[in-house]
């Protein structure tokens, strides 16, 4: 069931924690208690929506588990900002091994905890879209047929950012990236929820990191459940998307409030719930504030691209029923 | 023990040794913020404060903070055309947060639970006389005595209150809620004398005693213009009409009563008169509508109960039983003109309702001081152009309203208790205003206004019970929870959740948050995401 | 127990023996019989509550060991040819990180063109990938080498292969001594890891390395290394001394004291080249072989030393680097610099082509009578290399090489 939001509390559940909120129903990151997984001193871009996104998820996860979690992440920028030699931000007890073998180290992490007894220690893996859709593939669908207990999540900034923003299969149509300078090709690319879906795992979810409590309440769900579960979550990035530094978390939210991406829930292959639009916009809002689309507006307005994009926000809302007020 | 392979494998907080804080070029800090509403209320209420604490739950310390600047909450949530909501931000998102309603609620729950004034904290302050007992008197007071001086009142009239018991009518303040405020004032330790009117100020000073004085009388006098009448005509002044509903005769108005005017005394005379039995009650009114200076809110009241208005018409002749009224129409600078054409009114009584003018005898002899207008002119520290003579409220140059009275009476509290001590009342720093855009109204849940109900159309025309009821209060918690904390940090915990650096520390509950500038990169998001703008990012000094 | 099993079979009950928590299981001929077997052993449920993982891929299979055996658990996998090279960035990454991951390489040429047949060019591959190792002679010290090869392991944390000739060993039944679980659990502790995920101390594992650092890092990797040369014959003693036999190790020598020609060989061919030795010597030729058991790290010294009295040493290796010639023979080289002792590299078994006795014989007494080319490739259909060679160069487009070789050998008209 979609998470439900406190309404009438000023801010109900829109902001992180509020003083008029029960404890409870505040957001994992509104306590001194988080465990601030990954703590201070990595070197991510300012702005980084990814270090929220990870700092996000994991706490929750953290939380689910009573601190016992075990993370695999792949190569990336996650993985070369967090843990430069001879400092690591992260708190909890985590492996770098391979680009593309995130989901089959998890795989054998959980393998050896089940093997050891140790049920009660979960594994998360983690990786960004290039390490996940692409390189990755192979590894993350072996994980998910054999629905091995390892919740994977995705931080999807839509690009190999690491390296200097070349295309992945994950960079939506009409980005321009270092590998695609004329704009990416419409028709190409992987929607690797509806793939994971198609696995028929027992969860797949995707979120935002504009939407923390509805992130936070995925992650505690999935690690309600056991099996191969996969969470995608859009995670802004000032440098590869070019906008400023103090727009990640808002550029995240239009994002999905144009329908370009549907947040949504699945459980078996089945659509379980889905998070509403509150006010739509139309895709340009989106698409203006990022330099990667700058060649849609100058030297001269490509309505025709833009239109081409608008569409596939529409049938998204059409598809997922975006604006279907809940009754 | 874990023998871990060199440089692989690293301890856990080791990157603490970065202090990326380095990267910065812009620094966030907390700051607070002006609120509209705060800047808006003519008795200086920091609003957002009480809000603050009434949405939590808190509402004596909502009441306490509240009467740190105003003593009449019970009587504002009645009577305050409360400028306040005009310029409340919330009014840009759905509509304006009802502060009015969660006064009213405040004072009325403290008068319901019996709270009273804590004892000054100070003593042995100087005398100063107060002169009349209206709003802004019964506030000097307050404030004067809650910095430790010995008031005394004068009142001329037999009862406290001044417009607001003698101007405004009881359907829209009941009386029982007047006493109770004003007695609360009282408890303090101030002396009011009723039926004492002060002739000569100086005389008055002399003899009591008085380091300072405080003129706040009002004004009681209504203008009067010229109407050739004949005999038969009845023709009344609006204030004597008003306050003689306080005494134990009714006026007698008849019938068919006009009342000539367009300001809020006209409307309060003319919803008078019908509860007095009038069949009819036209209020006459020179210019149009959107010119009136009464409220707009309680012209609409006065129509639902039946008053007519007759708009662009001046009022040339009046006879026994009826008037003779010209028609005007407005010139291009908007003034009224005559038209020539001319129309018969029945009308057993005519009430003037033209404004009101000021007693100014008591100041006879008083040197100094500065008169202009029919009102006595002050400096910024509202003292008259006599040493030692201040003054305020309706006789003074100001908008007239009770709000305006009351914060007269504060400020010249203040001004009197620094000139008392040789030293000048400085005003604290002001912030700077929280205006609308610095706020990310996104967080903000959706969430319309409350309405106050109302009485029934027919209860309202025969009775003079209480017309707009109060919320109760799970209303009033509902409404004063819509408050977006303009430029006032409300621990939503947005800024400690959305930094990616983990560079905001949360000091605990009602302590609010600090930066980490050892970590901090100044990226920004936590002011882009701070819901009420209480931070701002400024360069970084390199 | 002495048995006759598979020699597959006899590795799997071996690495059964040593409890692995963790087996990832992906087919490729020849090693399929290993991990099939183990997969019948774990689902008897003799294994408790081993892991037993059909993964995607050999990327995946050694993958899914790192994140095992960084979690605490015995891991173990086998591979061969194709499948090595698939998780080569695996392999340096197991080793780089240091864990004790024992793999079977059931040895088989690479492709293309596409074989099946064994030869040594997949283990040679990743020689310098930072592993351990080991080539087994015999289905007997193949499946010991698997008991040594996880003791190693784990005390030194770096991954071991243990390289056995593919068919020729794991195909072949014979009588192999299987030991009890009891001896084995004398031999092998639990696997007590140096370096552990786990939420009660945490640690991250695998972090960037800079320029700052990286050549210490590589430095300690290389030393570690060498430390298995004192290691692995202390293991082996004990072995002797536990087993009863003679396992393992860095060499055997066999008939080397008197002997001025020397043979160097790994794996499953020193049968053959012993035999053809016992022929000769019986004919008075002095002439012996030393078998390397270890051939990462290479054990210098111990080659040197066995190596000291020796005129001439031929290498027969099942082992080609293309465009330089020999491998382990490059390796003998650099163990003789200094000593004017020539080194005849004689290439064979490409394939899976087969080694006789009679070419070994032919090629040894070229080799003592200093006849030999100093590279030489065993049994070479000379006539059909010139062949081709010659229409090469006379024809620009004249198709892919192994279909032109297949051409000649049955006689089909070129194009």
């Amino acid at each position: 069931m979609a998470f439900q939001p406190v309404k009438y509390y000023q801010t109900g559940t829109f902001t992180v924690g509020n003083r008029l909120l029960p404890p409870e129903v505040r957001a994992v990151q509104s306590s001194e208690r988080r465990s601030n997984a990954l703590n201070s001193g990595h070197r991510a871009c300012q702005g980084c929506g990814e270090a929220l996104g990870a700092r996000y998820a994991i706490d929750a996860a953290m939380q689910a588990t009573n601190n016992r979690l075990i993370a695999a992440n792949a190569t990336g920028c996650l993985e070369v900002f967090s843990t430069p030699y001879p400092e690591t931000s992260w708190q909890l007890p985590w492996i770098h091994s391979l680009f593309g073998n995130a989901a089959a180290v998890a795989t054998g992490i959980a393998a050896a905890l089940k093997a050891k007894g140790k049920a009660g220690v979960r594994v998360v893996a983690q990786g960004g879209d290039g390490g996940t859709t692409d390189i990755g593939f192979g590894c993350l669908s072996g994980m998910f047929e054999r629905n091995d207990d390892v919740l994977y999540l995705c931080y999807d900034n839509e690009a190999y950012m690491n390296t200097g923003v070349q295309r992945s299969s994950a960079t939506p149509p009409a980005a321009r990236t270092a590998t695609t300078t004329a704009g990416n090709v419409f028709n190409e690319g992987k929607n690797l929820p509806a793939i994971a879906m198609a696995h028929g795992i027992p969860y797949v979810a995707t979120a935002t990191i504009a939407d923390l409590h509805d992130l936070e309440h995925k992650v505690k769900r999935a690690m309600q459940l056991c099996g191969a579960r996969y969470i995608h979550v859009l995670v802004s990035c000032p440098l590869g998307w070019g906008h400023a530094s103090d727009a990640s978390i808002r550029i995240a939210r239009l994002a999905k409030e144009t329908g370009l991406f549907p947040v949504f829930e699945a459980e078996r292959g089945e659509l379980t719930s889905v998070s509403h639009i509150r006010h739509k916009v139309p895709v340009e809002e989106y698409l203006r504030p990022q330099r990667r689309f700058a060649h849609l507006f100058a030297p001269k307005l490509r309505s025709d691209v833009i239109a081409a994009l608008q569409d596939i926000a529409d049938r998204n809302i059409e598809r997922f029923g975006l604006l279907d007020r809940p009754g | 023990m874990m023998r871990k392979p060199f440089a692989i494998t690293l301890d856990r907080g080791s990157s603490l040794a970065n202090h990326t804080g380095t990267w910065r070029t812009l620094r966030p800090q907390y700051v607070d913020r002006l609120p509209p509403c705060n800047a808006g209320c003519p008795a200086g209420e920091d609003i957002q404060g009480w809000l603050a604490r009434a949405e939590a739950g808190d509402y004596e310390g909502a009441w306490r903070l509240l009467t740190e600047e105003n003593p009449l909450p019970a009587v504002m949530g009645r009577v305050c055309y409360h400028p306040c909501e005009g310029a409340c931000n919330r009014g840009q998102l759905d509509e304006a947060v009802g502060i009015n309603s969660i006064e009213r609620f405040l004072g009325d729950e403290a008068i319901r639970r019996g709270w009273s004034f804590d004892k000054p904290k100070k003593s042995g302050g100087k005398r100063v006389l107060v002169v009349g007992a209206g709003p802004s008197g019964l506030s000097a007071a307050y404030h004067l005595a809650r910095l430790g001086h010995q008031v005394e009142i004068r009142e001329a009239g037999p009862f406290a209150g001044g417009m607001m018991r003698f101007g405004i009518p009881k359907y829209r303040l009941p009386r029982d809620v007047l006493d109770a405020e004003v007695q609360r004032i009282l408890d303090m330790g101030v002396v009011l004398k009723l039926n004492t009117k002060v002739a000569n100020v100086l005389q008055a000073k002399e003899e009591g005693g008085f380091h300072a004085v405080f003129l706040a009388v009002g004004a009681h006098i209504g203008k009067r213009a010229y109407i050739p009448a004949g005999a038969s005509a009845r023709i009344l002044d609006a204030v004597s009409v008003l306050r003689s509903m306080e005494g134990a005769e009714r006026p007698q108005l008849g019938r068919r009563v006009i009342v000539y005017g367009g300001g809020n005394t006209a409307l309060d005379v003319a919803r008078t008169a019908k509860r007095l039995g009038a069949s009819e009650a036209i209020i006459v009114y020179r210019r149009t509508r959107e010119k009136m200076p009464a409220h707009d809110s309680e012209l609409e009241e006065a129509l639902q109960e039946g008053v007519m208005v007759k708009w662009l018409s001046t009022i040339r002749q009046a006879e026994g039983s009826s008037i003779t009224v010209e028609k005007m129409k407005l010139d291009e600078k908007g003034f009224p003109q005559p038209t020539g054409e001319l129309e018969t009114l029945a009308a057993d009584s005519v009430v003037l309702a033209l404004g009101q003018d000021v007693d100014l005898g008591l100041l006879d002899g008083v040197p100094g001081l500065e008169i202009a207008d029919g009102v006595v002119k002050v400096g910024p520290n509202m003292m008259t152009g006599h040493a030692g003579i201040f003054a305020g409220g309706d006789m003074v140059p100001s908008e007239r309203t009770v709000t305006v009275g009351v914060g007269h009476g504060k400020k010249a509290a203040r001004h009197i208790d620094a000139w008392l001590n040789g030293k000048t009342f400085a005003k604290s720093r002001v912030n700077a205003p929280a205006s609308f855009d610095k706020l990310n109204p996104w967080y903000y849940s959706d969430a319309p206004k409350t309405m106050r109900p109302t009485l029934d159309i027919v209860r309202r025309q025969s009775t003079f019970d209480e017309v707009l009821r109060g919320l109760d209060e799970k209303s009033a918690l509902f409404e004063a929870r819509r408050c977006l904390s303009c430029g006032n940090c409300f621990e939503c915990d947005n800024c400690y959740g959305v930094c990616p650096d983990n560079a905001v520390i949360k000091l605990g509950p009602g302590k609010g948050f600090e930066f980490n500038y050892d970590y901090c990169k100044g990226c920004g998001l936590c002011a882009a995401e701070c819901p009420c703008g209480a931070i701002e990012m400024v360069p970084e000094s390199i | 127990m002495l048995k006759q099993i598979e020699g597959s079979v006899a590795v799997a009950e071996a690495v059964a023996l040593c409890r692995p928590e963790v087996v990832c299981a992906y087919p490729i001929s020849p090693q399929t019989h290993i991990v099939e077997g183990l997969g019948r052993i774990v689902a008897s449920g003799a294994l408790g509550s081993c892991q037993f993982i059909n993964v995607e891929s050999e990327f995946a299979a050694m993958s899914v060991a790192i994140g095992a055996s960084a979690a605490g658990a015995r891991a173990y996998t086998a591979t061969a040819s194709q499948g090595l090279l698939f998780m080569a960035e695996a392999l340096f990454n197991a080793s780089g990180l240091g864990l004790p991951i024992v793999m079977t390489v059931a040895n088989r040429a690479i492709g293309a063109p596409i074989n099946i047949w064994n030869d040594h060019t997949d283990a040679m591959s990743q020689r310098d990938c930072g592993w351990i190792q080991l080539f087994a002679e015999t289905n007997q010290e193949a499946l010991d080498l698997h008991i040594q090869a996880f003791r190693l392991a784990e005390e030194l944390s770096l991954p071991v292969m243990v390289c056995m000739d593919g068919f020729i060993l794991t195909h072949a039944y014979e009588r192999v001594d299987m030991p009890t679980q009891e001896q084995v659990d004398h031999y092998l502790p639990p696997f007590e890891p140096r370096q552990v995920l786990d939420p009660a101390e945490p640690v991250s594992i695998g972090a960037m390395v800079g320029p700052e650092a990286f050549t210490e890092v590589r430095y300690l990797a290389h030393a570690k290394q060498m430390q298995a040369l004192d290691l692995i014959p202390a293991w082996a003693a004990q072995f002797r001394r536990a087993f009863g036999r003679n396992s393992g190790g860095l060499l055997h020598a066999y008939a080397i004291d008197d002997a001025e020609t020397v043979v160097v060989a790994l794996g499953s061919v020193l049968g053959t080249v012993k035999d053809t030795v016992d022929e000769m010597r019986s004919r008075g030729a002095k002439i012996g072989v030393l078998g390397i058991t270890c051939f990462r790290p290479w054990p210098l010294a111990a080659v040197s030393a066995m190596l000291s009295g020796a005129k001439r040493v031929v290498v027969l290796e099942k082992s080609l680097a293309v465009g330089v010639g020999g491998i382990v023979s490059t390796n003998v080289r650099t163990t003789l610099t200094g000593r004017a002792v020539p080194v005849y590299d004689v290439i064979a078994g490409l394939g899976g082509r087969p080694i006789t006795k009679a070419s070994l014989e032919r090629v040894f007494v070229d080799a003592m009578n200093d006849e030999l080319r100093l590279t030489t490739f065993l049994d070479l259909d000379a006539a059909v290399v010139e062949k081709v060679l010659h229409r090469e160069s006379e024809t620009r487009r004249s198709g892919p090489l192994a279909e032109n070789v297949l051409r000649e050998m049955h006689g089909i008209p070129a194009r």
